[in-house]
């Protein structure tokens, strides 16, 4: 239960609120950089997306191959644990329905491990990536993605706090069980919904 | 050694004592209603709440090395418009109750027991801070090397308690009178030449600064898998 603090009394509030989870401010135009490792320097010649584990085809796209692929966007907020959300997002891409559809989840996968090119990972619940809720993305407001929030492309989860939507993104391991990612081994939730504040584990 | 995952819940902080560090940041030291021991590196959230049920939280970088005090000092940079650091500088006291919850992070820590090279920019300084005087207040000095990179004199954070052989500042638009270095951006020169087996790298800054340090880190020979990054504030292009 929340204390009152003297002497607070907040930003005018008219309009906000509207969209915003419980402890999240809206950072306007910002839009902050958070990565806790070196950025790559990670060209799309370079860079692949796999599906493996617990699939029917291990499938692996080159840059050239998702591109082709049919595309998807996504328009609306993203939310980052340290309390930001941003408003009015619009990523391009590719759904993760269409390429999970091409590797065939076998019956029993349950969670995901998404990871990076860098070696970063995140853990999600299956059901978080799967009917319109998750995309590979390399386009943001016209734009190609860049560096530094993951470009060439990244994971996009937008449902969930941004930790999730791994930057510099090399592909998903289905599993029958929950594994905890970078973040999550290091304190951070294993769902992270910012609807019920999950951001440390035990939330 | 405690486990930094372990969650903690809300409690009550008093502020024991406010000091100013420059003219835009101050330490808050806050003794805390249930003490929880912290690892050099890590932050707290700070709550504020207003009579409305309206919240805003931030996360504060501990400044000072673990100790049996009961008490963390958080320093707060004040940022254009920003809610939580606007209020905590102009009308905190001394005496108020906060609402804390930590210490949180297990990834930007340093344990004490290995060595560290130590790069902030900016108030960037404030978790590496940490570790400089856990170092010292545990007598291995020698296992950190603390390069802090300011603007000018009157941006450096904890400017009395810096000097020492383990620590560099380097100034990129005015030096004092009579420094030797010439004001200008971080450079390879102002870092240790090579890593020291089984050194970690920790960066913490704006995200340029701490692309530009890692980049010249990565260039004199550091594994990028041995530096950790502390990234905060907007980026230059929204």
């Amino acid at each position: 239960m929340a204390r009152i603090t003297r002497g607070f009394t907040g930003h005018s509030r008219s309009g906000a609120g509207v969209g915003l989870p419980p402890g999240q401010y809206d950072t306007g135009t910002d839009w902050p950089v958070l990565t806790a490792e070196a950025t790559p320097k990670l060209g799309t010649d370079a860079w692949t997306f796999t599906v493996e584990g617990m699939v029917d085809r291990p499938t692996t796209w080159t840059w050239t191959e998702i591109r082709a692929l049919p595309g998807s966007t996504y328009e609306g907020p993203i939310h980052c644990v340290t309390t930001w959300s941003k408003f009015g997002m619009r990523f391009a891409g590719v759904s993760v329905d269409t390429l999970l559809d091409a590797a065939g989840p076998q019956g029993g996968a349950t969670h995901v491990v998404a990871f990076a090119h860098t070696g970063y990972t995140t853990n999600l619940p299956l059901a978080d990536l799967r009917d319109g809720k998750a995309w590979v993305t390399w386009e943001v407001d016209g734009q190609p993605l860049p560096t530094e929030h993951g470009g060439p492309a990244r994971l996009l989860v937008p449902h969930l706090y941004f930790w999730k939507s791994a930057k510099w993104v090399a592909g998903l391991t289905l599993l029958d069980h929950d594994e905890p990612g970078f973040w999550e081994r290091n304190g951070y939730h294993d769902r992270g919904d910012p609807w019920l504040e999950q951001r440390y584990q035990g939330d | 050694m405690p486990s930094p995952a372990v969650p903690t819940a809300w409690q009550a902080a008093t502020v024991v004592a406010i000091t100013d560090e420059t003219s835009r940041a101050k330490t808050f030291r806050l003794r805390l209603e249930r003490p929880v021991a912290h690892l050099a590196g890590q932050h707290y959230v700070v709550r504020l709440t207003a009579p409305d049920g309206y919240t805003a939280s931030r996360s504060y970088s501990v400044a000072s090395a673990p100790d049996a005090s009961g008490e963390v000092d958080l320093t707060v940079e004040r940022l254009a418009g920003g809610e939580v650091s606007g209020f905590l500088h102009d009308v905190a006291e001394v005496g108020d109750e906060l609402e804390v919850r930590g210490p949180l992070g297990g990834w930007f820590v340093w344990d004490g027991s290995t060595p560290a090279v130590l790069v902030g920019g900016g108030s960037g300084v404030v978790p590496l801070m940490a570790m400089l005087r856990l170092a010292r207040a545990s007598g291995r000095p020698d296992l950190v090397r603390l390069v802090v990179s300011v603007r000018s004199p009157d941006d450096l954070l904890y400017a009395a308690e810096l000097a020492g052989p383990e620590v560099t500042v380097v100034y990129t638009r005015r030096s004092p009178a009579g420094a030797p270095r010439p004001p200008g951006r971080l450079a390879a020169a102002d870092l240790p030449a090579r890593p020291a087996p089984g050194a970690t790298a920790y960066v913490c800054g704006s995200a340029g600064f701490a692309d530009a340090a890692t980049d010249l880190l990565i260039a004199s020979g550091w594994p990028a898998t041995s530096i950790r990054v502390e990234r905060f504030g907007p980026t230059a292009s929204a």
